[in-house]
């Protein structure tokens, strides 16, 4: 059996865990515990202390195994362990949580320093009203034209799919542009 | 008890606000990975600041301040080396070369100095030591804590803010190929173009900081501004070792890689 990784981050709150929930043919193995400090919990009632944790099998011979990591930063600890061997990853982003933007630049910054392999950003919540628009969430994130910033709604298994496609596009054109 | 412990569990200015509080007299020495200070103080208020292997001496100051030409500090130090601060303080003020408020004052504006570069010291032992008293043949100063503590908040806040955005200084930077300002337009310090002289992926923003005689708040600063003019971006640096080689794909031949990452595709496509 051939396995693959990938990896899910952002800041806190950013969709991680339903974004994996989508995907994962089994139950997410999620090590969400309830939250204690006050600003957070006025969020949301649980987060990820430790990392989520989804398979996909591809084909009878080939798994792709999703992590998604912890968003606030006293557990960054983990991220590096997470993203060891990684073959590229997804940075989510709130759309509706403008405040979230410069943490979330912060968190892309420091997965691309731990390994050099592809990655996209997705704009989360892209279905409530108080979204930002993709193109202003570029500038806020002061994301390259190059970069891939996808529209997403993580708890639509489509739009999951779609923004999971564009990453694994990336990654092939990643490796025929190594072999020019 | 003695006060001792690491910066990472208790500030600068933590530190500073209890000898305030308690009109602390003695030593606080802070031992950070590669440097060290001593800080004097005198019923709660600053006396004298050292820090690393700089002597501290009222010429060396006055020189350092350009207060003195070089000629001029190689003179003193060959004649009057042998001088305490306070009978050298008194010479040149007996000379007319300088007033009693100017010497307190360059003394003064470097111990602050020391202050604000210890603000960006997050990690390091330090313990206060009740028995050193301030140096008596230095020229002690009574500085007030409490403006220090606020202006150390402040930079305390900047530099957790700061420290999200440049988490290391150990990557390099680059312009970016279209600029998102108007260079014509664009006003840049000279702090700025000393730097912007050494942006290249080859050189980490540590370098650049040890080459223009930065701290870690003065470079992270900077960067800033020139990450949000649209001048540079941060990049991996040019032939830094790349990092530890961790098996991504379960097969080495390039193109089992290649159909296996196109069988993710069609499997996720099928789902």
């Amino acid at each position: 059996m051939q396995t693959v990784k990938m990896v899910v981050t952002g800041p806190f709150n950013a969709g991680k865990t339903a974004f994996i929930r989508s995907m994962s043919e089994i139950d997410v193995v999620s090590t969400e515990r309830r939250i204690s400090a006050m600003v957070e919990k006025t969020v949301k009632e649980s987060t990820t202390v430790a990392m989520d944790f989804g398979r996909i099998t591809v084909d009878e011979d080939l798994v792709l195994y999703l992590f998604g990591t912890p968003g606030q930063k006293r557990f960054d600890f983990m991220w590096e362990i997470l993203s060891e061997g990684m073959l590229g990853f997804i940075v989510m982003v709130d759309s509706t949580r403008p405040e979230t933007f410069r943490e979330a630049r912060s968190i892309l910054e420091t997965f691309r320093a731990y390994a050099p392999t592809p990655y996209v950003v997705a704009a989360n919540k892209q279905d409530i009203e108080d979204a930002w628009e993709l193109d202003d969430m570029r500038h806020a994130l002061r994301l390259d034209s190059k970069v891939k910033l996808l529209s997403c709604i993580a708890t639509s298994r489509d739009s999951v799919k779609a923004v999971l496609l564009e990453l694994l596009y990336s990654i092939l054109a990643e490796m025929e542009h190594r072999e020019e | 008890m003695t006060l001792r412990g690491n910066l990472r569990d208790f500030s600068i200015t933590q530190l500073l606000n209890l000898v305030n509080l308690a009109h602390k007299t003695g030593t606080l020495v802070i031992e950070s990975p590669g440097d060290m200070a001593r800080i004097s103080f005198s019923d709660g208020k600053l006396a004298y600041a050292q820090i690393g292997q700089e002597d501290g001496r009222l010429a060396g100051i006055l020189y350092q301040n350009k207060k003195l030409s070089e000629k001029q500090y190689q003179l003193l130090q060959q004649r009057a080396g042998s001088f305490s601060d306070k009978e050298l303080g008194l010479m040149l003020i007996n000379a007319g070369y300088f007033s009693q408020e100017d010497i307190l004052d360059n003394l003064k504006q470097h111990c602050t100095d020391i202050i604000r570069q210890l603000f960006t010291w997050v990690e390091g032992a330090f313990h206060f030591d009740d028995e050193a008293r301030p140096p008596t043949d230095r020229i002690n100063v009574r500085l007030n804590l409490e403006n220090l503590i606020i202006e150390g908040s402040r930079a305390i806040r900047e530099w957790e803010q700061l420290q999200d955005e440049i988490p290391s200084l150990e990557m390099a930077l680059k312009f970016v190929d279209h600029p998102g300002a108007n260079l014509r337009n664009l006003h840049l310090s000279i702090e700025e173009w000393r730097v912007v002289s050494f942006v290249s992926p080859r050189n980490t923003m540590q370098q650049i900081a040890n080459a223009t005689k930065m701290d870690q708040l003065e470079i992270r600063r900077v960067v800033y501004g020139l990450l949000q003019a649209g001048l540079v971006e941060i990049v991996r640096q040019e032939g830094a070792p790349p990092p530890p080689l961790i098996r991504v794909f379960p097969t080495n031949d390039k193109e089992e890689q290649k159909s296996l990452v196109n069988r993710l595709i069609n499997g996720i496509l099928k789902l």
